[in-house]
């Protein structure tokens, strides 16, 4: 659906986007994730014919956006950071405008708007000045602008932020209610965001993809050895401690700050090793009682930063040499 | 065809959500109510000396009172049109509504000669104004049709340049006022031009005079319809049209 290759996108002096190439299949949704200013924005630009690209090639359901960017543009349904709406303009005037603009027929635009505003939950506020709107319903007219002309693919730039955590899981789902019709790509640098609705992220640092993979895959990625979480009550964090070490598979422990009474750990298994029914038998055996157990995969935040942080050290080494 | 007219009535629904629609059109309602009052008195004063100096001479309304009016209302549209045109690129380019255009399926063009003709509705409101004034002299005397017509055709047109002028400046900034500011600037500029010929017979200098807006205008207000003039106007405002469109294709490039 989507086929980027080697994108490169330059600005005066600095290279914003640098070589980048992905692909997105019919129906998934993916993830673009990277901290600000790492080229996001700018990727969705070149996808939606805002901006050239510098470089490389990029089409959209087999059209190049330097080739036939109008062809281009009415498969695309693009959500900027800022919602681009008209303050003094009610909801319906809004999207009747937005529904001419991409060239929906004259008798089917008033069905499309009521339709947006379903989807979009804003039909109770068709009336209303969108400068009067609140944050967040200005986000979902947004997005019912984005939807409007029923896009194969939607392209939405962090379309979360600003909003209250409520307002996001609203978000959210609604972005989850339209996945399977269209194929769509999401901005943003909430991890959290991605674990929920994405099928594949991309991850983005400095213009440079880090990461291409499925949300499962990432997690999966270091996880040959196993890490669980031990929380211990009825005897002392140094003799619980010393019996957790002697475990057949244990190779460290660490104690973490636990509520008082309690003793807390951090064990990382050795790898390939099945470490917590054994866990679970010692404490048992020794007479204490066992409060919480459980495997913490290591999460896509702590993935992010090392993928990023590795990568803002190969440039600080090079800058040195 | 249909993508210009959807922008357009954009355009023009915009200008009368807020105050500026009525704003522009009462303030220009003012002015020219005064001109035209002052105008009228003018000529009802020297039409009672002459008869009182016992010289009497036909007096046209068309000449006395018509022609500097509309004279008036091309220089107050100097001030006004700029205050029409600042808002087109500008306010979207500030409230990030330009991505919503340039990333929907429609040209350059369209969004331009869309705005463009917004615009021209709401300067045409705003003439309909002076209208009123006018039709009264119609009411009360019989003066000839054909250089009001003309006059108004004159003023159309540089109402459009002038227009076309801010369109383009306003492509090139987000801040209303810059826009504003720099397009009654060059249309103050362009108007004044015509002096240079007045102290220099040079070509050049009869070149930069010709360049001025309002000298073009003068004839159309006395009845006068030249080709030249016609050319000018409608090659200048093609020409800052195509210069917008340059404008807004390096938006896309320079980002």
């Amino acid at each position: 659906m989507i086929k980027v290759e080697g994108l490169t996108k330059r600005y005066a002096r600095h290279v914003a986007v640098n070589n980048i190439s992905f692909e997105v299949s019919k129906g998934e949704i993916v993830g673009f994730l990277g901290k600000n200013g790492a080229g996001k924005t700018t990727t969705m630009r070149v996808l939606t014919c805002f901006l050239p690209p510098s470089a490389g090639a990029v089409s959209v359901a087999g059209f190049d956006v330097l080739e036939h960017p109008l062809e281009v543009k009415k498969r695309i349904g693009y959500l900027p950071e800022t919602p681009p709406v008209y303050p003094e303009m009610d909801v319906t005037t809004y999207l009747t405008f937005v529904a001419k603009l991409k060239g929906i027929a004259s008798n089917d635009v008033a069905k499309r708007v009521d339709e947006a505003c379903e989807r979009c939950a804003v039909t109770n506020v068709k009336n209303t000045i969108i400068g009067k709107l609140s944050k967040g319903y200005r986000q979902r007219v947004g997005l019912a602008q984005a939807i409007i002309h029923n896009p194969p693919v939607l392209i939405l730039d962090e379309p979360t932020s600003g909003l209250d955590p409520e307002q996001q899981r609203e978000a959210r789902q609604l972005i989850a209610s339209l996945a399977g019709d269209h194929t769509i790509i999401l901005s943003t640098h909430i991890l959290s965001e991605v674990e929920h609705s994405c099928s594949k992220v991309v991850i983005i640092n400095a213009g440079e993809i880090v990461a291409v993979d499925s949300v499962a895959n990432l997690h999966g990625r270091r996880q040959a050895s196993e890490t669980v979480l031990i929380e211990v009550t009825g005897a002392d964090s140094y003799s619980v401690r010393q019996r957790l070490e002697q475990v057949s598979g244990v190779a460290r422990v660490v104690s973490r700050d636990g509520r008082d009474g309690t003793a807390s750990f951090e064990v990382f298994g050795m790898a390939e090793r099945e470490v917590r029914p054994e866990l679970a038998r010692a404490v048992v055996q020794a007479g204490w009682n066992l409060t919480e157990l459980r495997a913490v995969g290591e999460s896509l935040e702590e993935i992010f930063l090392e993928l990023t942080k590795s990568e803002s050290k190969k440039e600080t080494g090079a800058v040195t040499q | 065809m249909r993508n210009i007219g959807t922008i357009c009535g954009k355009e023009l629904k915009a200008y009368f959500a807020s105050p500026v629609a009525y704003l522009l059109m009462g303030l220009f309602g003012l002015v020219f109510g005064f001109f035209f009052y002052s105008a009228a008195q003018f000529f009802v004063n020297a039409g009672v000396q002459s008869q009182m100096s016992g010289q009497e001479q036909p007096m046209s309304v068309n000449e006395w009172v018509i022609a500097p009016l509309l004279n008036n209302a091309s220089v107050v549209g100097l001030f006004l049109i700029p205050l029409i045109s600042m808002r087109l690129f500008a306010e979207e380019k500030r409230s990030g509504t330009i991505e919503l255009l340039m990333t929907s399926p429609i040209s350059d063009w369209e969004i331009i000669l869309g705005k463009w003709l917004g615009a021209m509705g709401m300067y045409l409101c705003m003439l309909a104004i002076s209208a009123l004034d006018i039709a009264l002299l119609f009411a009360w005397s019989h003066p000839d049709w054909r250089p009001v017509a003309t006059g108004y055709l004159g003023l159309i047109l540089q109402g459009g340049t002038i227009l076309a002028i801010g369109t383009f400046i306003s492509t090139t900034t987000k801040n209303q006022i810059i826009a504003g500011a720099s397009t009654f600037s060059i249309c103050l500029l362009l108007w004044v031009l015509s002096w240079v010929s007045s102290y220099n017979q040079a070509g050049w200098a009869q070149a930069i005079a010709y360049c001025s807006i309002l000298t073009h205008f003068e004839p159309f207000s006395r009845g006068i319809v030249e080709t030249k003039d016609l050319i000018f106007y409608f090659s200048a405002i093609f020409l800052a049209l195509f210069m917008t469109s340059r404008s807004l294709d390096s938006l896309r490039w320079r980002a």
